[in-house]
């Protein structure tokens, strides 16, 4: 039911265009995260939503029904916002019952949902306490109570765990995860960061310059990303990327990297429309797919001989970056082995041809 | 000094006990003596007349004649603040400034209330919701601060006249509000647009009204501006003389104009120590408001709202 849909968006400030044209739709029980860099329009895409501001044109329905002109109050809709901004003079309690009172639920009611609420996030404790009282988890908990309690179709969060902690975000994270399986509620989740869009959408809207680049689940966004954009964004570290031209000499297309004398079969690429001889591309290539010396066994698309320029260990992780004529090249390498690269030593990496990816240089889109 | 500093050295120093590193005196330098002078030269401006108006105020018209100024009194003489307080002479009424004083709190309270609540709502509307042409009519409000009261005076007796109120306690009230009202609420506007956008949007979500967003949210937010303006408008309110004199009836004078009254009444020679009392108590009121409310200065009344 509760099918939240934009159509046609246009949002701009003055002279400056956020959002441009803009469609999506999202089902009903979805957790979609907004994810984009800063100043992409995710936010305010998400206060489109809310109705926090106007739209300049456009349509956006929730279950059906046509909210573009309604006050943020009748749209059905709760909010979790970035700094959380409780209600400093309230209680929790008062925190969570303002939204409820304001409905004109009886009191019974109010109590009942604010003791299911609290009982959920466990801030039962804290219910009579005032909003400075609370440490950074326990107001984002709140926020989150004062959105449950309103028992409302579609949940909008604003990069609500930017402002905690490394630990507390991963606790977060599966809270908010466990949540949405729970009441299976459609949830409209922005943020910068891509751990928390891989692990808690079930689809990501990757957005640029008011455009979504890519709308689909975290794995075919990581596996198969639309465009140059979505390649570069997704993946920690990013991908790398060579320019390169493609020859399909004897029926089996390859590619030469311009920079570097490397040869790319891409017979183990799947096309989604056949390449040509003379074509200008950009080849993608995760650091995480690279092949350690000796574990190529000859099945690799291509190889790189290159000198170490420095290392990386985060404990169970390591990145090597290498030395190219255009930069540097980043590839993981298992922390046991890293400790043998010492910088200058010349490795030979192995690509396998199944993890390429292959974008058109001039649109940026894939091939 | 140096033998206390010795024997505790002496005695052995324990390592937990702190190490005192000898801060480094202060020499007092040309500006600050300059700044030292002016300020006394400041103070002494307001205390010597004030101190002149006390002692007065306690002596006998005896001692006064003599025209020693800054003598202390002979005796700790009360009677002359009894005198203005209930028997002082206003032209032919000798009831004392306690008249004026029941007046000036009668027009106090609606002054108040009126002046405070119009531009409250306005500062909030104006900073917190979308209000068509909001910058032009701040901008115009905010001229309207700089127009002197002179100039709309006698309009002013007009629209009050026409509103009926004129001669009563509601019409000092509402010119009271009407005056006040541009710099009120570039204040309240000020301090209200400094509210963090998240928690109005927040409000916006899950309430909407207007009034109760203000009710609830926003008014319980204001306790540190409300003492502010408060003491503002209770200082504006009780001193004045001008709205009270050109707008009050026979029987709604404030203090100040019976205060005037008193002064320039004199049946026979001039009752200096009454005329002192007079005005010693008809200052008095916002001078203890100033002490009362100085405690409830709240601080960081957000606190919390945001990440800590």
């Amino acid at each position: 039911m509760p099918r939240v849909q934009f159509e046609k968006i246009h949002k701009s400030f003055g002279k400056v265009t956020v959002l441009r044209n803009l469609d999506l739709e999202i089902e009903d029980g979805e957790f979609v995260v907004l994810l984009g860099p800063s100043g992409c329009g995710k936010t305010t895409l998400l206060n489109l939503l809310a109705g926090l501001i106007e739209v300049s044109s456009g349509r956006i329905q929730i279950g059906g029904r046509e909210v573009t002109d309604l006050d943020p109050k009748d749209r059905g809709l709760a909010m979790v916002f970035q700094s959380y901004a409780l209600y400093p003079t309230k209680t929790v309690r008062g925190n969570l019952r303002f939204g409820l009172s304001a409905q004109k639920l009886d009191r019974a009611e109010q109590d009942r949902r604010i003791a299911w609420a609290a009982k959920l996030l466990q801030i039962e404790p804290l219910l009579d306490r005032k909003p400075a009282q609370l440490s950074g988890g326990q107001r984002q908990r709140v926020a989150i109570g004062r959105a449950l309690v309103k028992q409302v179709p579609v949940f909008l969060f604003d990069e609500p765990l930017s402002n905690l902690d490394a630990k507390l975000r991963t606790e977060t994270r599966i809270e908010i995860k466990r949540l949405h399986d729970e009441t299976r509620s459609t949830i409209v989740y922005v943020t910068h960061d891509q751990i928390e869009a891989m692990t808690m959408a079930t689809r990501i809207a990757i957005m640029n310059s008011g455009v979504i680049q890519q709308f689909d689940t975290p794995d075919v966004v990581y596996e198969r990303p639309a465009n140059l954009f979505v390649a570069g964004f997704i993946g920690a570290p990013a991908m790398n990327f060579f320019p390169a031209t493609v020859s399909t000499a004897g029926g089996r297309p390859s590619a030469a990297l311009r920079s570097t004398d490397v040869k790319v079969d891409l017979a183990g690429y799947s096309f989604s429309k056949p390449p040509r001889e003379g074509d200008s591309v950009t080849l993608g290539f995760r650091p995480e797919h690279f092949l350690p010396p000796g574990e190529a066994n000859g099945h690799a698309a291509a190889t790189f001989s290159l000198p170490v320029q420095y290392t990386e260990k985060t404990g169970g992780d390591a990145t090597a970056y290498f030395k190219t004529e255009t930069g540097l090249l980043a590839a993981s390498i298992s922390p046991e082995r890293i400790g043998a690269f010492k910088q200058g030593d010349v490795v030979s990496l192995g690509f396998p041809g199944s993890k390429l990816h292959v974008f058109d240089a001039a649109s940026g889109q894939r091939l | 000094m140096t033998t206390v500093a010795e024997t505790s050295l002496a005695a052995g120093r324990s390592l937990d006990e702190p190490i005192a590193f000898p801060a480094r005196k202060r020499r007092i330098k040309g500006s600050s003596i300059a700044i030292l002078v002016f300020l006394t030269i400041c103070a002494l401006f307001f205390c010597v007349p004030l101190y002149v108006v006390v002692v007065t105020s306690l002596k006998s018209m005896d001692q006064i004649r003599l025209g020693d100024i800054f003598s202390l009194p002979w005796t700790l003489d009360f009677s002359a603040w009894v005198t203005a307080w209930d028997k002082s002479c206003s032209g032919t009424l000798c009831q004392g400034v306690k008249v004026g004083f029941l007046n000036s709190l009668e027009i106090l309270f609606p002054s108040l209330i009126l002046s405070m609540g119009l531009s409250c709502v306005t500062g909030y509307a104006l900073a917190l919701w979308n209000v068509k042409w909001a910058n032009t009519f701040l901008f115009i409000l905010f001229l309207c601060a700089f127009v002197p009261f002179q100039i709309i005076m006698v309009p002013l007796i007009v629209i009050t006249g026409f509103l009926h109120v004129y001669g009563t306690i509601w019409g000092i009230a509402v010119v009271h509000a009407v005056l006040a009202m541009p710099i009120l609420t570039l204040i309240f506007r000020n301090y209200y647009k400094d509210i963090p956008t998240e928690i109005i949007s927040a409000a916006l979500m899950d309430s909407g009204s207007f009034w109760r967003i203000f009710r609830e949210i926003i008014l319980p937010m204001s306790g540190n501006i409300m003492i502010v303006v408060l003491i503002l408008q209770i200082t504006s309110i009780w001193n004045d003389f001008l709205i009270g004199l050109t707008y009050g009836g026979i029987g709604t004078q404030p203090m100040t104009v019976i205060l005037a009254n008193v002064v320039i009444t004199a049946l026979g020679e001039a009752n200096y120590n009454v005329d002192m009392a007079a005005a010693l108590l008809t200052a008095l009121p916002p001078l203890v408001i100033y002490f009362v409310l100085g405690k409830f200065f709240v601080q960081g009344i957000t606190a919390g709202a945001i990440k800590g």
